[in-house]
């Protein structure tokens, strides 16, 4: 029975969660932090409990209020949806529990507030995710972008003053989306992706959804920071506080993208945005270019948090890539990322803040292997997440680049070999610097005298070694993720 | 010819309004006025749908004793307008939160103006 109710279960769990950390965090200054992480505990089972069952069972719908679709709004759990729960709940679960310590540094007496909102971010981002109707998901897309401007705005001036900007441009992106799925329902009257779905394929395309689906892309693009949409990023994630960023950077922009991916390939047939209407082919190009553009951008970073915002730009990239191949390796390829850039993403930006925690400045060119000393844990799991960015098997990073590989090879796309190639190397350039400067650079003297440990602290090490070993994992699981996981999700045309 | 004129004149209207705010936001240099062209940005696409459910001749979605439900092409679509309802509340919210973040900029640099802005956060 518990898998009818999974998909309407998570989003009410993070909802209600949110709506009740304010009322109770009168009684315990902790309580906030502990429901946070069980809410994220809670819904990571539950979707585990409900993808074998879709895997097995077939795509569960869930009518809200029993209003029957396409009148009512439905929820639909599919491989794809609870996968991407599954990776929402369990990424976020992790960052949570390693803000033990930033959130009341960095945010002293705002903690509840704090987590309420992360927690509204996290049940829109499900829901956007979960949802099978277009305007419900442009109300959970305005609810994520909402309490993530709330997130990433709080903390220092300069963080709000970069927010400011993400809100604007996010707001555009929002209401293109908005103006899309407008001209949609006037040529077919549906707002339901099944019910569209069944009207396109009788109707076919029209000059109005032509232009609909242009503006779709585009604000979706947007929120998805697709190369040159993406300059709201960078500024955004360096002044950010610890944990919003490490919660946003790994989920936001790939939520973002699985919204493309669902109305593309699931909502629309795939042959018509790959064949008569090139959207895909644009995206790819785009994302061939924010690669490029993102890892020479990132090697010109001083600022480590800012080089990691340049290199999410490179990721959400391969991304595009692979959803521009319009194959099933492309499609796998970029499942696979989307999943392994969330640990990598969320294992680097937490490392990034033990090194504030721990009172380091950011800055790469003052790192030295007193860290290394120090911090030993922490900077093994960045040596783990770095060597995975990079693309060295056997971790995580290696199996989608290499799908993706594949996906151009089939496609006779020699560009975007090259491209994914050459990023590798650029991404080893600005990775292997700073693993450089970290296990080798001599500095200051402390050669003489024991170095102080600074990474005592289990709930500040703990989930960097936690998502970095999980990259090995992922890494040699990788066959069981894409042949059980992801290719039952392979929309039909592939 | 004088019909695009003549039918469409809203939608023209409507598309003027989304250039409006879309030129707001873009060029200019205070932000609150960016904030200004935020919303109009937005409230031309709140008319656009009120626009394109309009029906000429069409009645409100109330059940008319003298219509009855067999001419039901006389009844204007109410979906459009209650999408709209939650749109508005989105913009609402859109505009708090902008609010809060100037004020938080405004307390800390003491200016609202992006040129002034840029040059003190350096």
């Amino acid at each position: 029975m518990i898998p009818d109710h999974v998909a309407v279960i998570s989003i009410v769990v993070f909802l209600l969660t949110a709506i009740i950390i304010p009322l109770v965090s009168r009684w315990g200054d902790r309580l906030p932090y502990a429901m946070a992480v069980a809410a994220c505990a809670v819904v990571f089972i539950l979707n585990a409990i409900g993808l074998p069952a879709v895997l097995a069972a077939g795509e569960i719908h869930y009518a809200l209020g029993g209003w029957e679709p396409p009148i009512g709004i439905e929820l639909v759990l599919d491989p794809l949806s609870a996968f991407f729960v599954l990776m929402i709940s369990g990424v976020a679960g992790i960052v949570l529990w390693h803000s033990s310590r930033p959130v009341p540094a960095e945010l002293p007496g705002r903690g509840s507030v704090f987590y309420s909102a992360a927690l509204l971010t996290l049940g829109a981002l499900s829901g956007m995710v979960l949802t099978g109707d277009l305007f419900n998901l442009y109300v959970f897309l305005e609810i994520a972008a909402l309490s993530g401007y709330a997130l990433l705005g709080s903390g220092t001036a300069r963080a709000a003053a970069a927010t400011f900007r993400y809100l604007i441009l996010g707001t555009v992106g929002a209401s293109l989306y908005l103006l899309g799925i407008g001209l949609i329902f006037l040529e077919t009257g549906t707002l339901n992706m099944a019910d569209l779905s069944a009207i396109l394929a009788v109707t076919g395309l029209s000059p109005l959804l032509v232009i609909g689906i242009v503006f779709i892309v585009a604000g979706i693009g947007l929120k998805m920071a697709l190369f040159p949409l993406h300059l709201w990023l960078p500024d955004v994630y360096t002044a950010g506080s610890t944990t919003a960023t490490a919660l946003i950077a790994p989920l936001g922009t790939k939520v973002a993208a699985y919204v493309l991916f669902r109305l593309l390939f699931f909502v629309l047939e795939p042959d018509w945005v790959r064949v008569d209407l090139p959207v895909t082919t644009v995206i790819g190009w785009l994302g061939a270019a924010g690669i490029v553009w993102g890892s020479i951008m990132a090697i010109a970073q001083d600022n480590l948090r800012r080089m990691l915002a340049y290199s999410s730009v490179a990721q959400i990239g391969y991304i595009a890539l692979g959803l521009g191949l319009g194959n099933a390796h492309g499609f796998i390829g970029a499942m696979l990322h989307a999943l392994n850039h969330a640990c990598m993403k969320a294992c680097l930006f937490l490392v990034s803040g033990n090194l504030r925690a721990a009172g380091r400045s950011q800055s790469i060119a003052e790192l030295d292997h007193s860290l290394q000393r120090s911090m030993p844990w922490t900077a093994a799991a960045f040596t783990l997440a770095a060597i995975s960015m990079i693309g060295l098997p056997p971790l995580a990073g290696f199996f989608s680049k290499w799908y993706l590989l594949l996906g151009s090879w089939e496609q006779g796309s020699w560009i975007f070999l090259a491209v994914i190639v050459i990023s590798s190397l650029l991404n080893a350039v600005y990775f292997f610097r700073v693993i450089e400067r970290m296990y080798l650079a001599g500095g200051a003297k402390t050669d003489d005298k024991a170095p102080e440990r600074l990474d005592r602290h289990v709930n500040l090490v703990a989930p960097a070694v936690v998502l970095g070993v999980g990259l090995l994992l992922l890494g040699f699981a990788n066959v069981v993720i894409v042949n059980f996981l992801i290719r039952p999700m392979l929309p039909g045309g592939f | 010819m004088t019909e695009l004129v003549h039918d469409y004149y809203a939608y023209w209207f409507c598309f003027g309004l989304l250039t409006l705010g879309l030129y707001g936001m873009l060029l200019k240099r205070n932000l609150v006025k960016k904030v200004i062209g935020l919303s109009i940005f937005q409230v031309s696409i709140i008319l656009f749908f009120i626009i394109a459910a309009y029906k000429d001749g069409g009645t409100v979605p109330v059940l008319d004793e003298r219509l009855g439900v067999a001419e039901s092409a006389y009844y204007i679509n109410p979906l459009p307008h209650t999408l709209m309802l939650t749109a508005i509340v989105v913009g609402v919210a859109t505009l708090g939160v902008a609010f809060a973040l100037l004020i938080r900029i405004y307390g800390k640099y003491g200016t609202l103006d992006e040129d002034v802005l840029i040059e003190r956060m350096k």
